[in-house]
């Protein structure tokens, strides 16, 4: 056993705690003095008046120098001695680590089939709608525009901050075409992937020249520029009001109403607008899936090498012969192309759409989705996007908070607090996302992981 | 067995490169003999590297024809009416021509296949050393994957030209030693060895003329007398030209047949490594002039 420290080290120790914590409270009690101590109030007569809050501002005080204590006293000399421990993991640990990278892959996939019939167990066929919409659609859509934009950020290396531009071409041009021409979902969800892949090789050319935080700016641009067009081009878009009415996609003709000709009437079932979500569920699964395999399958062909080649260095590129041009392009069509699939589903499942689901807002949402899961990771992706927008649902269900809080306190107002606070947390833990290795594409002899601090970020 | 002579794969002639009103290159003409190993020497500054980046086309010069062969001699005939043609290239038979200075630097090595490595080493770090040198085949692959269609949704029709390209990348990977370590990223080689992979590397895009940019640049000794024998074996083995920019003498002495110098943009000596090593100029660029010479030139600007 190790021999007792001298007491009068430790008494240093405390004191220094100590010291740390009245700084960090002096520091809380500026702060917050006029932001929490003092507060103007109208009163009956249409004045001013200004209230203190002295215990409330004590109570933050207290909070942030009584933290700041336990961190110094506590949470430091632990965090100390498991970063001591923690040099070399044991047989056991590595061999559960080997099993859950070979393991998570498969039991992800069948949970996520397994989703809506699980839902409707414990949720009832009422109750599962919710679930399977609101949780299971919306996250999936996201996973599928964090793939499609990995292909973009992740493998070529082009920071792309307009994404929702393709987004908004693929469901525009689902909503449009099919009010216009009456066309089938079926027909219009490649066409609309083949128009928003056209608008990424648009966007293409005049930024080819254009790296990291030029290129992001011009990205950003192209973004709004659409926005604004969908606002403004009123006879075509209807500006503002967006378009509604939008058919919905139906399974092999039969559409999903209570009519005779419906789903449920046709199968004999008692009608209920679960099947229809878990119809969509399937959908966006599938969609998801597809651009998964079709992101795998490119990596291993020379044209994901280049793409993933373009963001290590592009010099090297252009002296073995690659096509640096054509490479960026067909980055952008395919990112662009998975966005518009994307798009003419959200078009499908909401029946309405207007610009106001197309702001920058969505463009950094499923850019921080691939920045925290990890560039080029698609685990990583799926696992950010459930984080993000999982999060975002769940925290419309916290209602006992009102409990607590008062009625009229909303959590999702709270997102973007969360938000930003989970970001800079992860950045500090992870400053290369949750997933910070890169599979290499193809393997000589034996895989092995290549950490990402020598991968590049494309910001050459 | 060494074809024979005056057969050149690369003329330069009149090249010149400014950039404002820097004169860079001036007036250079030098030609590159098939199977030979033609070395650029010349002090800092001189402007080895950017006659470098006009032949692999990083740079357009601003005046001057490089013109780069490919099989059957006769089609050296047509260089001057394919210059006045404004083409790019021409084809006769077995045989090509190419002007670099009219073709984008991708296609310099695609078509014309022309190599080059760089003299800070650019590979790709965060790739596995395999993985680079499947990039540098990216164009024959290209072409098997049915560009990227029929290799997405139909893996087998690219499973032969894939095994193709894993053949010469452990053929590379023999030659330079690193099959060990195939795996591995190319950011965590060693430097010797990230230098050799560079090598390997451009030589899997099947280059006519391998462009090396001081490919001796910080290696020890051992590592240098390596380099040699991968250089001369290239030259032996692969029906691949080398033309090399190195400050190192003993590799330049060691394995050049042909020596080009150049100072300050200026060619001052061209011939076989003895015939330079002798040249008045070439001591005078390197070495500065005689002590008394200094001497005399400074009284007579008033030092």
């Amino acid at each position: 056993m190790a021999a007792e420290p001298p007491q009068s080290i430790l008494r240093a120790d405390v004191v220094r705690a100590v010291k740390d914590a009245a700084l960090a409270g002096l520091l809380a009690f500026f702060l917050f003095l006029p932001l929490i101590g003092f507060q103007t109030v109208q009163n009956m007569r249409n004045e001013l008046e200004l209230n203190t809050r002295w215990p409330l501002l004590f109570v933050f005080v207290a909070i942030v120098a009584g933290g700041r204590l336990a961190y110094a006293l506590v949470l430091a000399p632990w965090l100390a001695r498991r970063a001591a421990r923690a040099q070399k993991p044991s047989a056991a640990q590595a061999a559960f680590t080997a099993a859950f990278a070979r393991w998570f892959t498969p039991f992800a996939l069948g949970f996520v089939i397994v989703y809506p019939i699980l839902a409707i167990v414990l949720a009832g066929l009422g109750g599962a709608v919710k679930w399977i919409d609101n949780f299971g659609i919306q996250i999936l859509i996201y996973v599928m525009l964090g793939w499609g934009l990995n292909i973009v950020v992740g493998l070529a290396g082009l920071l792309d901050l307009g994404y929702v531009a393709f987004y908004a071409v693929g469901a525009y041009s689902y909503a449009l075409l099919a009010q216009a021409f009456g066309l089938s979902f079926w027909l219009l969800l490649p066409l609309a992937g083949i128009l928003a892949a056209f608008w990424g090789i648009l966007l293409g050319f005049p930024v080819l020249r254009l790296r990291g935080d030029y290129l992001a700016i011009v990205t950003l641009a192209f973004g709004e520029i659409i926005r604004l067009i969908l606002i403004n081009w009123v006879p075509v878009t209807n500006g503002y009001a967006g378009i509604s009415g939008i058919p919905r996609p139906t399974f092999f003709g039969i559409p999903f109403n209570a009519s005779d000709e419906g789903f449920a009437a046709t199968f004999g079932l008692e009608f209920s607008p679960v099947y229809r979500v878990i119809f969509l569920y399937y959908l966006i699964l599938a969609l998801a899936l597809l651009t998964a395999y079709v992101t795998m399958r490119l990596r291993r062909l020379p044209v994901g090498r280049a793409w993933e080649a373009l963001r290590e260095d592009e010099i090297a590129c252009r002296a073995l012969g690659i096509n640096t041009t054509n490479t960026k392009l067909t980055a952008f069509a395919m990112g662009g192309m998975f966005a518009g699939f994307a798009g003419s589903f959200f078009a499908a499942r909401q029946g309405f759409i207007s610009p106001e689901s197309f702001t920058f807002l969505e463009s950094a949402t499923i850019l921080s989705i691939v920045v925290l899961g990890g560039m080029g990771s698609q685990i990583g992706v799926a696992i950010a996007a459930i984080a993000m927008i999982g999060g975002t649902e769940i925290l419309r269900e916290l209602d006992f908070l009102k409990q607590v809080f008062g009625a009229d306190f909303d959590p999702t107002q709270y997102r973007m607090l969360l938000f930003g606070f989970a970001m800079v947390l992860i950045m500090i833990w992870k400053p290369r996302g949750l997933i910070a290795t890169r599979e290499p594409s193809a393997v000589f002899r034996r895989r092995r992981a290549i950490s990402v601090e020598l991968v590049k970020e494309g910001r050459a | 067995m060494k074809p024979a002579r005056a057969d050149p794969v690369l003329k330069v002639e009149h090249l010149t490169m400014r950039f404002g009103g820097l004169v860079a290159i001036h007036d250079l003409s030098f030609t590159a003999m098939r199977g030979d190993i033609t070395a650029l020497i010349g002090p800092n500054g001189a402007g080895k590297t950017t006659v470098f980046n006009c032949i692999t086309g990083f740079y357009k010069p601003t005046e001057g024809r490089m013109a780069l062969h490919h099989g059957d001699r006769a089609v050296w005939d047509e260089l001057e009416p394919l210059t006045d043609r404004g083409d790019r290239s021409v084809r006769r038979g077995d045989g090509a021509l190419f002007l670099l200075e009219r073709l984008p630097d991708y296609l310099i090595t695609q078509q014309a296949k022309v190599a080059r490595t760089f003299q800070n080493i650019r590979l790709f770090p965060g790739m596995s050393v395999f993985e680079n040198l499947l990039v540098a085949q990216h164009n024959p692959l290209m072409i098997a994957s049915g560009f990227t269609f029929i290799g997405v949704f139909w893996p087998y029709a690219y499973g032969r030209a894939e095994k193709a390209a894993v053949e010469k990348a452990r053929m590379w990977l023999d030659k330079i030693g690193l099959i060990e370590r195939a795996d591995d990223p190319a950011g965590e080689l060693a430097y010797g060895a990230q230098r050799r992979l560079e090598i390997a590397r451009a030589m899997c895009t099947d280059p006519v003329l391998l462009c090396l940019d001081e490919p001796a640049a910080g290696l020890n000794p051992r590592e240098s007398t390596e380099l040699n024998e991968l250089l001369l074996s290239i030259r032996s083995e692969h029906a691949t030209s080398i033309l090399l920019i190195e400050h190192d003498m003993t590799v330049v002495m060691e394995i050049s047949d042909h020596v080009v110098v150049l100072d300050y943009g200026v060619k001052i000596s061209d011939g076989t490594p003895d015939e330079v090593r002798n040249d008045a100029s070439v001591i005078a660029a390197y070495l500065g002039v005689e002590d008394e010479e200094v001497e005399r030139a400074e009284a007579e600007v008033g030092l």
